[in-house]
């Protein structure tokens, strides 16, 4: 009887890929999954894609991690993540995967502060130091100092994170671990941390939950929610000693640096001077060779022409969902990442 | 001899499609059963083998350790079970009162008529509320409450944490030990109670010496249905608990249980170790929930001997 449970897995077991492909009602329905971050703008892209091609995705957002595991396991045609592959991640996988990035967003420091009118500056030390439960009240003189003509009032500090493991946490953290060594030594980065102090929420909307609840809140959430919940948030210190506001300009100016050849980099703390400090891209993840498991070449095609108007026609969704659309060298980064994707050998794109 | 003819029954012959129905009818409910009981084992079996790479690296220690760190993969399960035990119990304790006083209220003093109808349909309607619309009305009404309490009291003014937590998991399981008390108390022989009456006891004594003292073994089974339902809550609890890995310094701290950590941050674990810690901590939930049904059928095994 326990056998015969175990052989209801029938179907063709040795070849996901043409599960997938059977599932998914052939080549012209492509599946996906993985960051919720980017989630809104996939559905609008794929959405005008399908008007356009006829051809249909399916992206589940079940988080970064999620979707390198079903990328993994060959149940999806692509994944995408707020962090390029970790080391354990690539030797499970094996075989070289193409990270294309789709596009960036900024993460912001909201916080719940009544009776200040004016916008926060908040210095990297500042902030670390504050999460880190070093300050414990708004009128410490670490941030009056930098908010000068600013009437703090002596509310303690209530920190908010996220209670899920989430790119945003993974950009912000980086962020933190590049400013600040004692972060960096403790707790350091990662989509899922030990944070020192905090409430947790639970996704975007958990965080902006508690700071619009909780007087005297502070978190960091995406510029998105922010915007779309008319909530207060800081500017911050970059690199060049620039506080900037976040936005989507100053996110599209963060990302404009040289980006390598695999376009595996970090956004955070960027050295263009009127970039935001606390920003991230989040890549599309495909196999370099495209011929595994049967995979029909029709599939692969499809597939690879999907990410290459996403990254071209597509990118002109990103602004109206606020997020920065990629720079003319983070496009051409990506095109040549893209035109390395193979066939059997032979190049997919011409 | 006639009237035996006239009594004794048509002759019956022996049917073998009955006798075969019959086993088949018999060989199916033992079927149905014995599934049911390889599936716990199955599932128990899986979280044993998954959890072998976290048991291997981590030892022992994974169950009194304090820090839960997945960038430097340390991974200790004390906060969450202490959590997990806390809220449970402490929403257990608030329960009873209402949970005993609905019971007996719609068992003893108002078993007919339609405000018992009424209350005992209200009831069964807030166990079927899904747990998740329990966790939203907390995080908009409860919290404001609980935060204006702690301003007044002088703690820090969170609103969520364990006592939130606690107050949630009370509401949602009353109806649990609620109901089958009212169903026992009402079965509750007649004539017991009439004997107690016609000897000058009032409803009250009738109630404490003879109603409870019956009924004392299934209302404990009742509590015990309350508190299993209580240790696995998820939605309701991640919602209003804090979402903090630290111990709990004190009743109105934030805390996380178990079940909470799991639906958090199972779908980000990219490392083997870190699955591999959530799965063992979900087998420590399974082992919890074990133990306390077997100490709680003991309890009330001892109490029904008695």
């Amino acid at each position: 009887m326990v056998c015969s449970l175990i052989a209801c897995n029938g179907g063709d077991n040795t070849t996901p890929g043409k599960m997938a492909g059977n599932a998914s009602g052939g080549d012209k329905t492509l599946l996906g999954a993985g960051s919720t971050f980017v989630y809104p703008l996939f559905s609008k892209q794929f959405s005008e894609y399908n008007k356009l091609t006829g051809i249909k995705v399916n992206y589940q957002s079940i988080g970064s991690g999620g979707g390198i595991l079903q990328l993994t396991n060959k149940t999806v045609d692509f994944g995408d993540s707020d962090a390029p592959l970790n080391e354990e991640q690539t030797q499970k996988i094996g075989v070289p995967v193409l990270h294309i990035p789709m596009c960036s967003g900024a993460v912001v420091l909201s916080y719940n502060l009544p009776t200040v009118k004016d916008t926060l500056k908040l210095t990297p030390d500042v902030i670390a130091n504050i999460f880190l439960g070093k300050i414990k009240a708004w009128n410490d003189p670490q941030i009056t100092s930098v908010n000068a003509g600013v009437q703090l009032p002596n509310t303690p500090i209530v920190v908010t994170h996220r209670s899920d493991g989430s790119g945003t946490t993974n950009i912000f953290t980086t962020y933190l671990a590049k400013v600040n060594t004692t972060w960096n030594t403790k707790p350091g980065k990662g989509s899922s941390i030990n944070w020192p102090i905090g409430l947790g929420g639970k996704g975007n909307e958990g965080v902006a939950g508690l700071i619009k609840q909780t007087p005297g809140a502070i978190g960091y959430i995406e510029l998105a929610y922010a915007i779309q919940n008319k909530m207060a948030f800081a500017k911050v210190q970059n690199k060049g000693g620039n506080f900037i506001t976040p936005s989507v300009a100053s996110t599209i100016a963060a990302g404009n640096i040289p980006l390598p050849a695999d376009a595996k980099v970090s956004l955070t703390n960027t050295d263009a001077a009127d970039g935001y400090p606390i920003s991230g891209f989040t890549w599309a993840l495909i196999y370099k060779e495209q011929s595994y498991n049967n995979r029909a070449q029709d599939r692969a095609t499809n597939l690879v022409k999907l990410l290459w108007w996403n990254i071209h026609e597509g990118q002109q969704y990103c602004e109206g969902l606020h997020y920065a659309p990629l720079s003319t060298s983070a496009v051409s980064v990506a095109e040549a990442i893209l035109k390395s994707a193979t066939y059997n050998g032979k190049p997919i794109l011409q | 001899m006639e009237i035996v003819r006239k009594v004794l029954p048509k002759k019956v012959t022996f049917s073998y499609k009955k006798a075969r129905l019959e086993t088949a009818f018999k060989r199916t409910l033992l079927i149905t059963a014995l599934l049911m009981l390889m599936i716990a084992v199955g599932v128990f079996f899986t979280l044993v083998i998954h959890s072998i790479p976290s048991f291997r690296a981590l030892g022992v220690n994974f169950f009194w350790s304090k820090t839960w760190d997945p960038v430097s993969n340390v991974y200790g399960a004390l906060p969450f079970l202490l959590g997990t035990l806390i809220t449970s119990f402490l929403a257990l304790i608030i329960s009873i009162p209402f949970s005993y006083a609905i019971a007996i209220y719609l068992g003893e003093y108002n078993t007919k008529g339609w405000l018992s109808g009424l209350l005992k349909n209200i009831v069964e309607l807030v166990a079927a509320v899904p747990s998740v619309i329990y966790g939203f009305w907390a995080l908009v009404v409860l919290v404001p409450l609980v935060r204006s309490l702690e301003s007044k009291i002088g703690v820090a003014p969170y609103g969520v944490g364990i006592f939130t937590a606690s107050l949630v998991l009370a509401i949602m399981i009353i109806p649990y030990a609620a109901s089958l008390g009212r169903e026992l108390i009402r079965m509750v022989p007649s004539a017991l109670k009439e004997g107690a009456y016609s000897l000058g006891a009032t409803r009250y004594e009738v109630l404490r010496h003879v109603v409870l003292p019956y009924t004392k073994s299934g209302l404990l089974a009742g509590l015990l249905l309350s508190l299993g339902r209580a240790l696995g809550e998820t939605m309701a609890v991640t919602m209003v608990i804090g979402n903090t890995s630290l111990l709990p310094d004190s009743i109105f701290a934030p805390g996380n249980t178990m079940a909470s950590v799991i639906a958090n941050e199972f779908t980000e674990a990219d490392r083997t170790l870190y699955l591999s810690a959530l799965i063992e901590l979900g087998l420590v939930l399974f082992l919890v929930t074990l133990v306390i049904n077997v100490v709680g059928k003991m309890i009330i095994k001892r109490f029904s001997n008695e």
